[in-house]
């Protein structure tokens, strides 16, 4: 499909900014920056706003606007600059989440390291420096997909399902790990287990992370783990935090 | 002290439900919520008071119910065989509760989801700014015997108030917008589709309800290589045995199966109170249609106050029923009292 960016509509519900047809980190810097902009635009039209991996979706009742009067002002905010080369937004975060590769707390990083082609010091060393971003968050609340992982790292999901990962399990595919909010059945290798918690209903800050957010996951021990989750009763899995930009 | 609602007996999927928790889709929260909204709004409508309230949805049967002091309650939603102590109810109706006396509710005789309502609302603690259980994501749980829940303060008196009955409750045609996937299947097979008559499959909860049909399914051509994207109530994904899926207010906030259209949102109520079997078609309206068929829809929700009537043929009303029948001149000896209008 050529004409990208691409706005649809979504049933009456809103409009979805498009920005490629299959996720690449610019188009998802692209639905990011996009969605920061259409914030602060603050249209008393859009009731929320959101992102997928390449879009960015607007919630507008369009039984009572027209989509053709949000469609003009959207073609407008896409001309006013190349938002594949948009910088990230402000105000997102670092996280540092301690987390625990293999033994049997997380069962299938051998597995994920043979898939990947390397092998399991080399996939630990790889997993525990690399910074990744949150793509998008869905499937779960306060679930992030983040990515994205070398090019070797593009490992398949299990064609047979794992029957119940834990919630805080670290898993792998695709070029992206996914840190689980719930004890969830999956085709996504288990390769590291933390303590952190995505979703915290009761607080007053109930997701933890922000798409754009970025995350890196140190290397510890199971005793350690064990300490963390006895000392550390926050969410945060003894997460150290830093503001970015 | 406020009354109480305490319950006896639960049937097995009855949850407190409002509108919902919107506003979290970025954080992958869906919105939630009851699954038919307008029987909230029924329900508001009958008691007199906001439909922002909570209510206790029951999908498939119901539980006996009793307070701690004398409440009004209103019944909405799929019909359900109801009695207070042994005396009949009738459904889509307000009516008195007295302390200590037993509301039972037993299966439902037409649609899946019933609405019991209480004057002053449910009054469980807000999560996130909403009373409404949202099992998918671990919030709030469904009610079990022995549950005890508090009620709000109730300000107004009103009960014996009725609404005359809807036809949402056993499938039909359903309207269909085109989405941002439609155009990635053929129109070949758009038109199948239009042209198909689907049974609502067993297979259906808050999340989603399965369509079944006979003959080849509705895939893509790109079905597998589809990146995920945002999804929206009504959405009707297709999934890879080519079996259409009505994604309802539960269902996850993103998606990777393309989407062949959405029901409009006043026709996703009919889609969620179809009982299983119950014949269904699809028919596409353009966008123009669509949002006139809505905005007609949200004017018929703000008047459904003015459509609320007292409930006299009600027979513990009715102090002669020989000189009500004259006046009416039309009923029948053998007529069913709950049956009539007035």
């Amino acid at each position: 499909m050529t004409d990208i960016p691409r706005i649809r509509t979504v049933g009456l519900s809103g409009l979805l900014v498009t920005f490629a047809d299959h996720m690449t980190e610019p188009a998802n810097r692209a639905a990011l920056a996009f969605r920061a902009a259409v914030e602060v635009a603050d249209w008393p039209e859009v009731s929320e706003t959101s992102t997928s991996l390449v879009s960015t979706f607007l919630q507008v009742d369009l039984s009572a606007t027209p989509a053709e009067e949000m469609t003009e002002r959207l073609q407008d905010l896409i001309a006013s600059r190349n938002w594949l080369e948009a910088p990230l937004p402000e105000g997102r975060k670092l996280w540092h989440i301690p987390t625990v590769y293999g033994t049997d707390l997380a069962p299938q990083l051998e597995e994920a390291a043979t898939a990947a082609g390397i092998d399991p010091d080399t996939a630990i060393k790889e997993l525990s420096s690399a910074r990744v971003r949150v793509l998008t968050i869905g499937f779960a609340p306060g679930q992030p997909y983040l990515g994205e992982l070398p090019e070797h790292w593009n490992i398949p999901r299990q064609q047979a399902l794992s029957k119940s990962i834990p919630a805080g399990a670290l898993v792998v595919a695709v070029r992206q790990l996914v840190i689980f909010t719930n004890d969830t059945p999956t085709g996504w290798r288990h390769v590291g287990q933390t303590a952190f918690r995505t979703f915290r209903q009761t607080s007053d800050t109930p997701f933890a992370l922000s798409p754009g957010d970025e995350l890196t996951f140190p290397a510890i021990t199971p005793a350690a783990l064990e300490k963390i989750r006895a000392d550390d009763t926050s969410g945060n899995g003894g997460a150290e935090l830093e503001m970015l930009s | 002290m406020s009354a109480t609602l305490t319950i006896k007996a639960a049937g097995p999927a009855m949850t407190v439900q409002d509108m919902g928790r919107p506003g979290f889709r970025a954080q992958g929260l869906t919105v939630g919520g009851a699954a038919d909204q307008v029987a909230l709004h029924e329900g508001a409508a009958l008691l007199q008071q906001d439909a922002g309230l909570a209510a206790i949805e029951m999908a498939g049967s119901g539980g006996s119910f009793v307070s701690s002091a004398d409440i009004r309650i209103a019944l909405t939603g799929a019909a359900m065989t109801v009695n207070i102590d042994g005396a009949p109810l009738t459904w889509n109706a307000s009516h008195l509760l007295k302390a200590g006396a037993v509301l039972t509710i037993g299966g439902a005789t037409g649609g899946t989801y019933g609405y019991l309502h209480v004057g002053g609302g449910v009054d469980v603690l807000l999560v996130m700014g909403s009373r409404a259980t949202q099992q998918s994501a671990g919030i709030g749980a469904a009610l079990k015997s022995g549950d005890t829940l508090p009620l709000g303060k109730d300000t107004q008196s009103t009960t014996a108030m009725t609404l005359p009955n809807d036809t949402r409750f056993s499938g039909g045609t359903v309207r269909v917008v085109a989405s941002m996937q439609t155009e990635d299947f053929a129109t070949e097979t758009r038109d199948r589709f239009a042209a198909t008559t689907f049974k609502r499959d067993a297979r259906a909860n808050r999340q989603g309800v399965r369509m079944d049909h006979d003959g080849a399914g509705f895939s893509t051509d790109s079905q597998l290589s589809i990146v995920s994207e945002v999804i929206v109530p009504g959405d009707i994904q297709v999934t890879g045995d080519g079996a259409p899926y009505v994604l309802m207010c539960e269902s996850q906030t993103t998606g990777g199966y393309p989407r062949i259209g959405t029901v409009l949102p006043c026709d996703l109520p009919r889609v969620a109170q179809a009982a299983p079997g119950a014949a269904f078609k699809f028919e596409f309206v353009d966008l123009e249609q669509a949002a006139a068929l809505q905005a007609r829809h949200v004017a018929a929700l703000k008047s459904l106050r003015s459509a609320v009537v007292p409930l006299v043929r009600d027979p513990a009303t009715l102090r002669d029923l020989l000189s009500y029948q004259l006046v009416g001149g039309v009923v029948s000896a053998d007529a069913d009292p709950f049956e009539e209008d007035i």
